[in-house]
């Protein structure tokens, strides 16, 4: 059975398609003008011809204030701390649930209650003491220090449990008939199966990872070790008081450290809502 | 015929559960089969049980401990002050309006981004023409890091080029975001609702697509009018999603809006509204009143863990009858 199709329906999903994304086409398309354009004309729609330019200034130029940060070293940093993050995250997560789930042992009960607990409490609660717990084991300015404490919490855990408990007991039993054991069964059969999982998980964990950025403020003083995150808190520190703001280039800074999440998600949509969905967050 | 003393099935007592708990022997274990090894388990929980110890346990209780001291400013031990740190907080007057702009802040983010997105997410099941188009358009700004959406709605209500202050001043209205308290507010609230929507798009659209055909086809029939089937029979629908959505939302606006906020105000708060967790990390770091944002945490903590316990609860009930 068929609706009718209403102009207004239309209307109402291009309204809200412009209201998203109409501010990212404006920073991208002022990305590409000087400052000084920006200035006195406002935000383009269009893009103009400044932008190799800019660009180039943006990931080449020595900042900060030692003169050693560049856009290209925030770029790799970030994407370090995207990667490792949801890598950490995964293997980490897999083997705990594999635990729960596929052994009899003492003490599971208690042991899922204490990693299940970690749900209940983000980070920014508890941001003082935890930064206090990295200086006293001297993990400041490290990338240990940058993606270790945000994999203390059970998300990826609580989703394999699930997925590992809906995987047929047949596939045990013919395994153990086999004579594989423990650790065989897991590389050789479960993790292959999890394939699909493992791709959705890493979607969202990467842009969990790569748009962090309370946790890397506080943990990394070293230029050396900032992220674009962080980069975008030195352009604001500059702001105040400077006669033409450096709006392109500020622009270009949100445009790098947006366009790969964005790619992530526009090139593996269908997995990615997969991993929204059913990880619930 | 003998006397049978007539024996009532009994539930475990308490210590026989306590028991159970601590050795696992659960009566519904995960699995039907499962490996009895007693060593292999252990290496396999250990990762994630030590960086939860560290970096998850250590820290919290660390929290609740110095929420009890005072600590010396200059670096010199500290004192224990009992609940002196929690009735300082509550009764401050600038901490209780604080708390009532986050409460403000939390309810017209979560009412705005969760009916905005639901209006989108209908309208995009009904449409045939250009649907992918649609939905790509309107999640893609899930990807955008909080501190990027806020750098973006910095530039939009830039005092001096700022489409928005423009706008503004063709209606004669100067707007000083950044100085003025409810300018401020406002784009707070904007840019948080913007960066939100793309959420709360996915999951009701994805909520809405799980109607059955059969289900859709028998409201067309019974319910004449759009709105009538959408609120009898759509809404109902959707509740369990929209009761999860409304807690993530909670948490989203009381957490994960502090890039927004120390972006929007470029690091200078000065008389700018803020949340509760921005006050935690301002009297933490910059003020070094380690024990008074210590007790904020705390009461934050227990904020935060009731919505938990709440969306858990429900989740459960949702896994039995759903």
């Amino acid at each position: 059975m068929m609706q009718r199709i209403k102009p207004f329906d239309h209307l109402i999903l291009i309204l809200g398609a412009l209201f998203l994304c109409m501010p990212v086409v404006m920073a991208f398309a002022s990305s590409t003008h000087t400052a000084i354009d920006i200035h006195s004309n406002g935000l383009y729609v269009m893009p103009g011809s400044n932008g190799a330019e800019t660009y180039t200034k943006v990931l080449t130029k020595r900042g900060g204030f030692t003169g050693e940060v560049t856009g290209l070293t925030m770029l790799m940093n970030s994407m370090i701390l995207g990667v490792g993050f949801a890598v950490g995250k995964i293997v980490l997560s897999m083997m705990a649930a594999y635990a729960l789930v596929y052994f009899r042992f003492r003490f599971a009960t208690p042991i899922f209650w204490v990693i299940f607990t970690t749900l209940l409490l983000p980070l920014e609660v508890r941001i003082m003491p935890s930064y206090q717990v990295m200086s006293e084991l001297k993990l400041l300015n490290t990338y240990q220090g940058l993606i270790v404490p945000l994999l203390a919490s059970a998300t990826g855990t609580f989703f394999f449990r699930q997925f590992f408990k809906s995987v047929p007991d047949e596939l045990l039993e013919a395994a153990r008939i086999d004579g594989a054991g423990p650790v065989k069964f897991f590389i050789d059969i479960l993790v292959p199966l999890s394939r699909t999982m493992m791709a959705a998980i890493f979607i969202i964990m990467f842009i969990y990872g790569w748009n962090q950025y309370l946790w890397p403020m506080l943990m990394t003083t070293d230029e050396s070790f900032f992220t674009l995150m962080r980069g975008i808190k030195t352009i604001l520190q500059v702001w105040v008081g400077s006669q033409i703001p450096d709006y392109n280039e500020a622009f270009a800074l949100a445009v790098l450290a947006m366009v790969p999440p964005l790619v992530v998600v526009l090139v593996f949509q269908r997995m990615f809502i997969k991993g929204l969905t059913e990880s619930d967050k | 015929m003998t006397d049978t003393p007539m024996t009532l099935p009994q539930s475990p007592g308490l210590m026989a559960r306590l028991r159970g708990f601590w050795e696992g022997s659960s009566r519904n274990p995960a699995k039907r089969v499962q490996f009895d090894r007693p060593l292999t388990p252990w290496l396999f929980v250990l990762p994630q049980l030590l960086i939860v110890a560290i970096f998850f346990y250590w820290p919290s209780v660390q929290a609740v401990t110095s929420s009890f001291y005072l600590e010396d400013p200059f670096g010199f031990g500290s004192t224990f002050v009992g609940m002196d740190n929690y009735t300082d907080a509550i009764s401050s007057r600038e901490y209780r309006r604080i708390a009532g702009f986050t409460a403000f802040f939390a309810v017209m983010v979560t009412g705005l981004s969760l009916s905005i997105g639901l209006l989108l997410a209908v309208k995009a099941d009904k449409v045939i023409r250009g649907a992918s188009a649609y939905k790509t358009a309107l999640i893609a700004v899930y990807a955008i890091a909080p501190p990027v959406s806020g750098l973006i709605g910095m530039m939009f209500f830039d005092m001096h080029m700022g489409p928005f202050t423009e706008m503004a001043a063709w209606f004669g209205y100067e707007m000083k975001v950044g100085i003025n308290y409810n300018d401020t507010a406002f784009a707070l609230i904007l840019v948080a609702v913007w960066k939100q929507i793309p959420y709360n798009f996915i999951f009701f659209l994805s909520g809405l697509q799980s109607v059955p055909v059969s289900v859709r086809e028998a409201a067309l029939i019974d319910a004449r009018s759009g709105w009538r089937r959408f609120k009898d029979i759509v809404l109902p629908l959707l509740a369990p999603t929209a009761f999860f959505l409304l807690i993530i939302n909670i948490t989203y606006s009381l957490f994960d809006t502090f890039a927004i906020i120390d972006v929007m105000v470029k690091d200078k708060p000065a008389n700018n509204p803020m949340t509760l967790v921005y006050k935690v990390y301002l009297d933490g770091f910059k003020g070094n009143d380690i024990g008074g944002s210590s007790a904020q945490s705390v009461i934050l903590m227990v904020v935060v863990a009731a919505l938990t316990v709440a969306q858990f609860r429900f989740l459960e009930r949702r896994v039995h009858y759903g």
